[in-house]
C-alpha cells in the first residue's frame, strides 16, 4: 500500500520545523525559504496550515511536462522531477493548480516533494503530529482528489 | 535518432491489423488507432490510448524526420544546456516499442472519412478505425517584400534550430522579428548565445496577447538593462539583399526610416493551424479544426488536438485555437479517453503561459486583461520588477498575471478552474493580491 502524507492544519502551530528538516534533507541547509513544504500563516484565525503536493494520480505536472521529466517512482507512488531531463521551462509550475511544484532560478530546475523517497523527513520533524505518513486511502486524500476532478485539464472519465 | 527512422521505416508494408492491400484506393495498412503528429499532443494522445486499450493497434505520425519531440525545448538547445536528444518528449530506450506503438515519419495529404482512410505524402494510404489529427501548426511568415532570402529563418523546428546555431554566432548581427511569446522565448536563446541581437515587435509592448502595458514595457525595460534592444511600435516594411558586406548579408528595413545591418533575421510573427491537407475532407474548419468538448470533429471517427485544434474554452462560448502546451497534451488525453471508449469531457482550453525573459520571470492566466463587469486587484513596484494584476469576475477569479513571482504560482490556474468562490478573500486580496496562496488555502481547501 502506498503512503500519502495527513496534514492536519488544526494540529499545526507553526513552529516551521518541517521546512527546516525538508531543507536540511534536500539541499543540506537550514533554510525554510528553499522548503519543499510550506507553513502558511493567517494570523487573523490563529491557524496555521502546512502544504506540499498531494501526488495526484493524474498529475497536471507530469503531463504538461514537453521532455518526459517528470516520473512517478514506482516504489512510493511520488511524482519526481529528473533533473537532467528538466530543462527549465517553467511550463509544470504554470500547469500545476496547486501551486506545489517551483522553479528554482539558482538551479535553472524546478522542485517539488518527493516524499524523501519513502521517509520524509517533514514527518519526523512535526512535534505535533501535524503531518503524518499513513495509508493513501485513509486520508482526505480522496477529498483532494475531488476538488481536482473540478479543475480543468483533468477532465473526468464520467463512467 | 537515424536509427530509429530507420526502424521506422523497416515497418513499410506490415500489416499491423487485418490484411492489407496495396492497390491504391485501398490501404496500404489499417490500424485501430492513428495519430498524425508527433509533437506533445500527440504523444500523450497515444500513450493514454495504450493505457486505456492494450491491445488495439496504434500508429504515431511524425511530420518530421526526428524522434517525437518538443519545440518547448528548442531554446535550450540554441543556449547548449541541453543536446538535441534533450529535446525528445520521452528519453527511454525503446518507449515507443515497448508500448506497442508504432512510429513512422509521414505528411498526411488528404483524408478521406468515408474511406475511413488517408493518404501520406508519397502515397502510401493507410487506414484507421479512429483518427486523431494532431498535425500542429506552422510558423506565419507576413507579407513583407524579401523574407525569401539565405539568412532568414523561423525558429520552429529542430532543421531550423541547427541552421540557427550555425547562423547565431558571438558578435553576429541579428534582428528578431516579434516579441510575442515565442519570439520572447527565443529571444532569451538568441541573447544568451552573446549575439548583438535587435528585436522589432509591431505591438506597442512585449507580449502584448498575454501582458498588459505595465508588464510588457517592464520586461522592454529590463531587456534594455541587458544591453538587448527592442524596438515596439514598429514594422519592418522589407528586407533588402546587402551587397558588399559577406557578413551582414541582408539590411531590415524599419518603418521609422532606419536600416539595420543583419547576419540572420529570425521571424516569430505567429503560428497558424495546419489545414491545407483537409481540402475536401468535409470536415468543420474556422481557424482550426473544430471540435467538441469530446474533442470529436464532425465526423464522429476524427478527432483533433493540440495547435490545428480549434475547442471550447473555459471562459465563453467562442472555440479557441490555443497553441500552448498545457492545452496540447490535455486536449491529447481527454481525446485518447474518448477514442477508446471512455467518455470524457473538457472543461475548456484556459490560456496560460509562463515566460522567462533574461531572468525576468512573467506568467499570465485566462482573462488577464479583464472581462467586462469586472473588477481588478493591481500591485505595481517598478523598482524590483515586481508586477501582479487579478481579474475578478463577481466573487471569483477569471484572469491573472504576474512578473517577477515564482513560488505557487499554479495556484492562479487552480483558483480560475475551480471557480473558487473567494468570499471576503476577495476585499484582501484586493488589498495585497499577493496572498493568493493563502486566499487559495482558505477557499479551496477547507
Amino acid at each position: 500500500m502506498q503512503k500519502t502524507l495527513n496534514i492536519i492544519p488544526e494540529k499545526c502551530t507553526g513552529c516551521a520545523q518541517c521546512e527546516i528538516a525538508c531543507s536540511i534533507e534536500h539541499v543540506g541547509m537550514f533554510s525554510p525559504s528553499k522548503s519543499r513544504i510550506k507553513v502558511f500563516k493567517f494570523p487573523d484565525e490563529g491557524r496555521f496550515v502546512a502544504y506540499t503536493c498531494t501526488q495526484c494520480s493524474e498529475a497536471w505536472c507530469q503531463r504538461a511536462c514537453p521532455t518526459g521529466a517528470i516520473s512517478a517512482n514506482a516504489e512510493t507512488g511520488a511524482k519526481e522531477v529528473c533533473e537532467p531531463t528538466c530543462v527549465g521551462c517553467k511550463v509544470c509550475t504554470i500547469a500545476c493548480p496547486f501551486g506545489t511544484i517551483n522553479y528554482v532560478s539558482e538551479r535553472g530546475k524546478v522542485t517539488k516533494c518527493d516524499l524523501c523517497g519513502g521517509d520524509p523527513a517533514c514527518v519526523k520533524a512535526c512535534p505535533t503530529g501535524a503531518i503524518t505518513f499513513i495509508d493513501a486511502d485513509a486520508t482526505g486524500y480522496d477529498r483532494m482528489k475531488a476538488w481536482a476532478a473540478q479543475t480543468g485539464g483533468g477532465a473526468q472519465p464520467e463512467a | 535518432m537515424t536509427g530509429f527512422i530507420k526502424k521506422v521505416f523497416c515497418r513499410k508494408g506490415k500489416t499491423a491489423s487485418g490484411p492489407s492491400d496495396t492497390n491504391r484506393g485501398t490501404s496500404d495498412q489499417s490500424y485501430k488507432y492513428v495519430v498524425a503528429g508527433a509533437g506533445p499532443a500527440g504523444v500523450t494522445a497515444a500513450e493514454t490510448l495504450r493505457q486505456n486499450d492494450p491491445d488495439g493497434s496504434i500508429l504515431l505520425l511524425g511530420g518530421e524526420p526526428e524522434a517525437p519531440y518538443s519545440r518547448m525545448a528548442i531554446p535550450y538547445l540554441l543556449v547548449g544546456s541541453i543536446e538535441e536528444e534533450g529535446t525528445h518528449i520521452r528519453h527511454q530506450d525503446g518507449h515507443y516499442e515497448n508500448l506497442k506503438i508504432d512510429c513512422r515519419q509521414g505528411r498526411v495529404s488528404q483524408v478521406n472519412p468515408a474511406s475511413k482512410t488517408l493518404l501520406l505524402e508519397g502515397g502510401n494510404r493507410i487506414g484507421y478505425d479512429k483518427l486523431c489529427l494532431a498535425t500542429g501548426a506552422h510558423p506565419i511568415k507576413p507579407p513583407i517584400p524579401g523574407l525569401d532570402q539565405e539568412g532568414i529563418l523561423h525558429c520552429w523546428t529542430l532543421e531550423d534550430a541547427r541552421k540557427i546555431i550555425e547562423l547565431a554566432h558571438e558578435g553576429a548581427d541579428v534582428v528578431l522579428m516579434g516579441a510575442g511569446f515565442i519570439g520572447c522565448i527565443i529571444l532569451e536563446a538568441l541573447a544568451l548565445r552573446k549575439v548583438n541581437l535587435t528585436v522589432i515587435e509591431m505591438g506597442d509592448r512585449m507580449v502584448p496577447r498575454m501582458l498588459d502595458p505595465v508588464a510588457g514595457n517592464m520586461l522592454k525595460s529590463w531587456c534594455a538593462n541587458k544591453g538587448v534592444t527592442v524596438h515596439t511600435a514598429t514594422k519592418i516594411t522589407k528586407v533588402e539583399p546587402h551587397p558588399g558586406d559577406a557578413e551582414d548579408t541582408l539590411l531590415v528595413d524599419l518603418d521609422n526610416g532606419k536600416q539595420i545591418p543583419a547576419h540572420l533575421l529570425v521571424v516569430a510573427a505567429g503560428v497558424k493551424s495546419n489545414l491545407g491537407y483537409l481540402d475536401g475532407a468535409g470536415l468543420e474548419i474556422d481557424q482550426g479544426i473544430l471540435v467538441d468538448e469530446r474533442l470529436q470533429t464532425s465526423d464522429e471517427n476524427i478527432y483533433a488536438i493540440g495547435d490545428v485544434a480549434q475547442a471550447p474554452a473555459f471562459e465563453g462560448e467562442d472555440k479557441v485555437v490555443h497553441a500552448i502546451q498545457t492545452t496540447a497534451t490535455d486536449h491529447g488525453r481527454i481525446a485518447a479517453l474518448n477514442m477508446s471508449g471512455i467518455a470524457a469531457r473538457y472543461n475548456g482550453s484556459l490560456a496560460m503561459n509562463v515566460l522567462d525573459t533574461l531572468g525576468l520571470i512573467s506568467v499570465s492566466f485566462g482573462e488577464w486583461n479583464g472581462v467586462e463587469g469586472g473588477d481588478n486587484a493591481v500591485s505595481v513596484d517598478r523598482e524590483n520588477n515586481r508586477y501582479i494584476r487579478l481579474e475578478f469576475s463577481g466573487g471569483r477569479l477569471v484572469g491573472a498575471q504576474s512578473v517577477g513571482r515564482t513560488d505557487q504560482v499554479g495556484v492562479l490556474r487552480g483558483l480560475i478552474e475551480g471557480r473558487v468562490p473567494l468570499g471576503d478573500w476577495k476585499e484582501k486580496l484586493k488589498k495585497n493580491p499577493h496572498l493568493v496562496m493563502d486566499a487559495y488555502l482558505a477557499c479551496a481547501q477547507r
